[in-house]
């Protein structure tokens, strides 16, 4: 726990599809217990970098560290259970089940549960609560019931971060977590996200400037594969190289 | 919004369900039935129709454990079957010969061990794939192990099978299993047990999760689960029971072939489960009875009445695709908001012509078959007992006339059906908030 080794750590990072390099050598060192953002134009590779943190894809090079540890290419689960959890942009929940189940099955695994066949999950009191408190956060009490296919976008997005959350991950990447939110409910999510992320290390994709330097500690910008600028929000503001090729078009 | 977002919230799972009638009255009432029914149904076919249902309800519950909870579409389900009922029979065997002091009513279990170590053998092979792979896996298997039936026939015994008595193992508490409703009970008690084990099963922590691998594999390793292990412990669970029901059908029949671990067993189960509703937990219950009474009905009646459940199946898949438990589960609103009625003429009025469609379609089945196969008897014939020529051109108007009309019918009372059951849904949703 003590280990002085950032939370997560990415060095000389690549990721080619076919001939096409999308990744291209990226070195970023997230402290534990920061926010960091990672912004850049489209097409950047901002997705497929947490695609391939999270275990989604398998990197072509470089290495990438959870605690010191090389966590590359190694399987979703695997990292998951050393205790990094994410979000996806593309809204990525079960579907048929309902609201409370969604959650309660993410809570599972990190609760001690596991594969176990032998208990009954109705009697499981401290995944009830967890769940509860979850669905409390993310306010789809009043939803439990429905399936989780039935709830509206917004809410998705919501339930889509309650199952990032869950698990009381310690390192949390969070994939464009207000996209296509109106103004009230990226406000609640912020909040959301700023309580959740008090004691843990948050990497989160964001395209809403006002989100970004609302939360970040330090941001990243991303282009063409490549991070150009990774610093506090003040002084990537001032960054000529990014105002080129980013925030100028954005943000002016 | 908020405000309401603390607890207690009414109806939020409480954990501990109300009292034991609540929460295990319909156990209750499905043993009082099993105990009731051979005396209500006395007739030797039934008795032994019965003890046939009875196997394949374990059967078809196993095969949803794949097919329903966790996304998987085995073709092989009849392996475990199968395999479960040889080993049963040699058990059995060896007992006998051997004078192993073990009564009739525990073989069963062989049955299950058997499946649940072939479950683990093959699922270690086939659930590294998920989707087609795996059916495709599973259909490679079925065929190695049906060919491997006829080659080592030491153990399967050839195309004739190996034999059994049931009768001749120690008798506990005076039970013979000389008599068939010995056997009924027997199989009653496992099928119990069984079905209860696996419904507790969907209600562990592993049972959800197979239900989220079913809805979206992926999503489940990035809540840390490994969908390989999740697909081989349910894969190997499901052999478990299908063994299980292998061994009673051992038992009841006293005789094992091949045939029972063969490709159109296996489709039978797909079937059943399919017929009944893989949505739901009793669907594949109605589709093990359901099936196995038409089976030893249509048989009775008709030659061709395999066709018939072809005919069954594809209508079930294009029109009930979530089979007769999804449909009867789609009335459940409705009854609970007492709106039932509102809906109950239009099924009824869609009925009639649907019936009539039927009878038009199944008496061309019946002519053509008249003049097809059985030729040598002539032309003359019987349908729903009235007498006619298969050759004469009026019962032929008469079958296409019920089948055209009565499919016009239908179509225009189903949606009628459909437009009032939207109705009163809508009308039980405003009565009592939410679905």
């Amino acid at each position: 726990m003590t280990s002085p080794a950032p939370a997560l750590e990415l060095i000389g990072l690549r990721k080619k599809f076919g001939a096409m390099e999308i990744i291209r050598g990226v070195n970023l060192a997230i402290p534990s217990g920061e926010r960091h953002a990672v912004i850049g134009p489209n097409g950047a590779g901002k997705s497929t970098l947490f695609h391939l943190v999270s275990g989604r894809y398998r990197p072509s090079g470089g290495s990438i560290r959870l605690r010191g540890e090389d966590i590359a290419g190694k399987a979703p689960q695997l990292i998951y259970r050393r205790g990094l959890s994410r979000s996806f942009q593309v809204t990525n929940i079960f579907p048929r089940l309902s609201v409370w189940e969604n959650v309660r099955c993410a809570t599972l695994w990190s609760m001690g549960y596991k594969y176990s066949f032998w208990r009954n999950v109705e009697r499981l009191a401290d995944a009830r609560r967890r769940t509860e408190e979850i669905l409390a956060e993310i306010n789809l009490l009043d939803r439990w019931r429905l399936p989780a296919g039935m709830l509206t976008y917004a809410e998705q997005r919501a339930l889509e971060i309650g199952l990032a959350i869950a698990g009381n991950a310690d390192i949390l990447l969070l994939d464009e977590p207000t996209a296509g939110m109106s103004r009230a409910e990226t406000e609640r999510v912020v909040s959301l996200i700023r309580r959740v992320s008090e004691k843990r290390t948050l990497l989160m994709i964001e395209h809403d400037m006002g989100v970004v330097f609302d939360l970040a500690d330090r941001i990243s910008v991303l282009v063409y594969g490549e991070v150009i600028a990774s610093d506090t929000p003040k002084r990537v503001k001032a960054n000529a190289a990014v105002q080129q090729a980013y925030l100028g078009i954005e943000v002016a | 919004m908020s405000d309401i977002a603390r607890p207690p919230l009414p109806g939020l799972p409480s954990g501990r369900a109300g009292g034991v009638l609540a929460t295990y009255g319909v156990w209750i009432a499905a043993a009082v039935v099993l105990a009731v029914l051979p005396h209500v149904f006395a007739s030797g076919l039934a008795l032994t129709a019965m003890c046939l249902m009875g196997t394949m309800i374990i059967f078809a519950l196993s095969y949803n454990m794949l097919l329903g909870q966790t996304g998987l579409l085995s073709f092989g389900q009849a392996v475990f079957f199968g395999l479960g009922g040889f080993l049963t029979v040699h058990a059995m065997n060896v007992a006998e010969s051997g004078g192993v002091p073990l009564p009739l009513a525990v073989f069963p279990l062989f049955g299950g061990v058997a499946g649940l170590a072939f479950g683990v053998i093959f699922g270690a092979v086939s659930t590294r794939r998920a989707g087609t792979a795996f059916a495709m896996i599973t259909l490679g298997v079925a065929e190695l192990v049906s060919s491997s039936a006829l080659i080592l026939r030491h153990f399967f015994g050839g195309e004739e099978g190996v034999t059994t008595d049931r009768t001749g193992l120690v008798h506990l508490f005076g039970l013979t299993f000389g008599p068939q409703i010995q056997v009924y009970y027997l199989i009653a008690v496992w099928c119990f047990v069984s079905a209860a084990a696996m419904y507790a099963l969907t209600c562990t922590p592993f049972g959800r999760i197979c239900n989220a691998v079913r809805d979206n594999p992926e999503r489940a390793g990035f809540i840390g689960y490994d969908t390989q292990t999740v697909r081989f412990i349910s894969f190997s669970l499901s052999g478990l029971f299908a063994g299980i029901a292998g061994g009673l059908a051992a038992i009841n029949f006293e005789i094992m072939n091949a045939a029972q671990l063969g490709l159109a067993q296996s489709g039978t189960v797909i079937l059943m489960t399919y017929i009944g509703g893989v949505g739901d937990f009793v669907g594949p219950i109605i589709g093990a009875i359901l099936v196995t009474y038409l089976q030893v009905a249509l048989s009775d009646v008709t030659d061709v009445w395999q066709l018939y459940f072809g005919l069954l199946f594809i209508g079930m898949v294009i029109f009930v695709p979530d089979g007769i438990a999804g449909l009867l589960a789609r009335q459940r609103p409705l009854l609970l908001a007492r709106q039932l009625h509102r809906v109950a003429p239009f099924y009824a009025l869609a009925l009639v012509p649907g019936l009539a469609a039927i009878t038009g379609l199944s008496m061309m089945i019946e002519m053509t078959n008249q003049l097809a196969v059985h030729v040598s008897d002539g032309p003359a014939m019987a349908f729903l007992y009235v007498p006619f020529d298969a050759d004469a051109p009026l019962p032929w108007l008469v079958a296409a006339t019920l089948l055209a009309a009565g499919t016009w019918l239908f179509l225009r009372a189903a949606r009628a059906a459909r437009h009032a059951y939207d109705e009163a849904l809508a009308a039980s949703r405003a009565r009592g908030r939410g679905p």
